[in-house]
């Protein structure tokens, strides 16, 4: 059963795989105009595009050869080798070693924030659903206004007041451009001074989420007979509350936070624009401004590829954690 | 994340639709609202913002004319202050709120739509298209959006609002199709339902006379979730210079905002107003969405907290 299960989530996040790629082929069509030629004539005002160039650009955009679906197996064969090609922005750095810059940038920021956010929000909404009409309940809808301002524009309020009016806190980048990347410290200092506010902004707009989300599964948790039994029996509040409620109501947060760790990669790319931090979003956003398509499809893929990879991962943890999905299937 | 899950609400589905006539359904639902009073506030909040969107704009100037100071504050005749090329700030905001409310609205009336017609068409008709239909949707769902948005918008730069609507309308219904296809899943095989097959009504009969009702509550919230989608992400993409400049949108002042450097030069009458109607409205819907919330989950409702707690 449980074989089956995992063989047929496996199927589905390959079909899933092979619609976004598929995505990708067909959407570099929507350009108007000739994209390889113009993108070849940018090239040479930098340099000399490499021998071949043109083909592979025409293969990487599903543009070359003769029918669709030669292209269509040309463009798949080029992504198999993780052929992304060069990038135009930063002629003529292969695509693959921007992004293999940029990840790191991202996943150590975003990520330390998000399991942040996930966690102070959870234990808030356990104990706001716990402690019902109370001063913290009272505050949850106030957090429904920090989920509902656009993150961006919080990012932008952050800036304002602590790198602005007061001036305690770099305006922008990952690090003082002074100094060589490396495991010195100053520049950890500077790195850490500035991802302060970047993950400021990422905990301040997720915390609300987790919380309200934690706090009505507690609530309705604690309704559950064997909360009330558990209370009968004399059980300590603080028992009842961790043990028998907060386990159980933790079950739907934990699957989103599995989620939430696969767009890490995604979540934060205007957050990334705002800080002109050097993380994956920017670089995105510097492949739209200057038409380097193949910058943004390798992007692109490796946004989606680490998604589908973590909803995989939540599905089959989930069939440890929760027995009915064993049976459901 | 918000929306709950079929099996989640099942429980709370009433098993008839509920009598009465008009009279008695808009006094049921004041009665709603004095209840709940997250869902009036929200409702509140809702309501200054479309009038403002609606009659708003007769009263304002070109909100693109210069008609004051570069980047004066806050004064009695512009009360909230100058861009940095002396339009009025308060006129954009006004002028903004119109198509920013008209994006937000347009791509849930589509998303929503959409929705129905996958969910619902699905769910009923059952078989290998409803398998199709099921895996489609799962298929959007995990596959992230936002950078896809950023990409297409790059490629369709020069659209005006019209291209952004239907972007941000076809990649935002799924999570709604795939709650309205787990209770039409359900509903179908439901007694009444099952009763008025066997007397021989016809299959669209079935689906909007005894299936769509119970569903209303869920296509209203799936459509107010779609709503505040569909307001951030064309805040999110015009903020980063993606939509057309030509229409003022809330995003778009942010945009002109952070280029024109309002946030170094300390000129927060201009990039504080936009960002803050946009959180005041996403509040609103959410107020009114919770309020929806306690209706179909009773759990949240009649859950009282014993005393000496």
């Amino acid at each position: 059963m449980r074989v089956r299960y995992l063989a047929r989530k496996a199927g589905f996040y390959l079909i899933a795989l092979w619609g976004a790629l598929t995505l990708n082929f067909f959407l570099p069509r929507l350009i108007p105009g000739n994209p390889v030629e113009a993108l070849l004539a940018r090239m040479s005002q930098t340099g000399n595009p490499p021998a071949g160039e043109y083909q592979a650009l025409q293969a990487l955009l599903g543009l070359g050869g003769s029918n669709i679906f030669a292209q269509y197996a040309h463009y798949l064969d080029q992504l198999a080798h993780l052929n992304f090609g060069v990038s135009i922005t930063n002629f003529p750095v292969p695509v693959t070693s921007i992004i293999a810059s940029a990840l790191p940038w991202t996943i150590v920021l975003v990520g330390t924030a998000t399991v942040l956010a996930f966690l102070v929000g959870t234990a808030l909404g356990a104990l706001a659903g716990w402690k019902r009409n109370k001063w913290l309940d009272m505050l949850v809808p106030s957090t429904t206004f920090l989920t509902a301002m656009p993150y961006f524009w919080l990012a932008l309020l952050l800036l304002y007041l602590f790198a602005v009016v007061v001036r305690v806190l770099p305006l922008s980048g990952g690090y003082d451009s002074t100094l060589t990347i490396g495991w010195s410290g100053p520049f950890i200092t500077s790195a850490l001074q500035h991802a302060i506010l970047p993950a400021a902004t990422i905990v301040l707009a997720q915390l609300g989420g987790w919380l309200l989300g934690m706090r009505n599964m507690t609530l309705t948790t604690l309704s559950e007979d064997y909360v009330v039994a558990a209370e009968a029996k004399g059980l300590s509040p603080r028992r009842v509350l961790v043990r028998y409620a907060a386990r159980n109501a933790i079950l739907p947060s934990f699957t989103g936070f599995a989620i939430s760790l696969g767009f890490v990669v995604s979540g934060s790319i205007i957050m990334e624009i705002v800080f002109s931090y050097p993380g994956i979003g920017y670089e995105l956003l510097q492949a739209v401004q200057n038409s380097d398509y193949a910058l943004m499809q390798g992007i692109f893929l490796v946004i989606t590829i680490a998604v589908l990879a973590a909803n995989f991962v939540v599905d089959m943890l989930y069939v440890f954690i929760d027995p009915r999905t064993r049976q459901a299937s | 994340m918000s929306i709950a899950s079929p099996t989640e609400v099942l429980g709370a589905v009433p098993a008839t639709r509920p009598a009465g006539g008009l009279g008695r359904r808009l006094r049921a639902a004041t009665r709603r609202l004095r209840d709940s009073p997250r869902m009036l506030a929200g409702v509140i909040i809702i309501a200054f913002f479309v009038l403002v969107a609606v009659f708003g704009p007769m009263f304002v100037h070109n909100p693109n004319a210069f008609v004051g100071p570069a980047l004066a504050g806050p004064t009695a005749k512009f009360w909230l202050g100058t861009t940095q090329s002396g339009q009025s700030v308060l006129s954009q905001l006004i002028v903004s709120a119109r198509s920013t409310l008209e994006v937000g609205l347009a791509a849930a009336v589509i998303a929503t739509a959409v929705a129905l017609a996958i969910g619902v068409g699905g769910g009923f008709i059952g078989g290998i298209s409803d398998d199709a239909l099921n895996l489609l949707t799962n298929v959007i769902l995990v596959i992230p959006v936002l950078p896809l948005m950023i990409i297409v918008s790059a490629y369709l730069k020069s659209g005006g609002l019209g291209p952004m609507i239907f972007v941000i309308a076809l990649t935002s219904w799924a999570g709604s199709a795939r709650v309205l296809r787990g209770m039409t899943l359900s509903l179908r095989s439901r007694d009444y339902a099952l009763a008025a097959r066997v007397s021989g009504e016809r299959t669209w009969r079935i689906v909007v006379v005894e299936v769509l009702p119970n569903l209303s509550a869920f296509i209203v919230s799936g459509f107010i979730f779609t709503v505040i989608f569909a307001i951030l992400t064309q805040a999110g993409l015009a903020f980063i210079g993606l939509a057309s400049p030509d229409t003022l949108t809330w995003g778009n002042m942010l945009y002109f905002a952070q280029n024109d450097e309002a946030l170094s030069s300390g000129a927060w009458w201009w990039f504080v107003p936009p960002g803050l109607c946009i959180a005041l409205v996403g509040t609103g819907l959410s107020l009114i969405n919770f309020g929806l919330d306690e209706i179909l989950n009773p759990r949240l409702r009649t859950y009282k907290v014993p005393k000496g707690r």
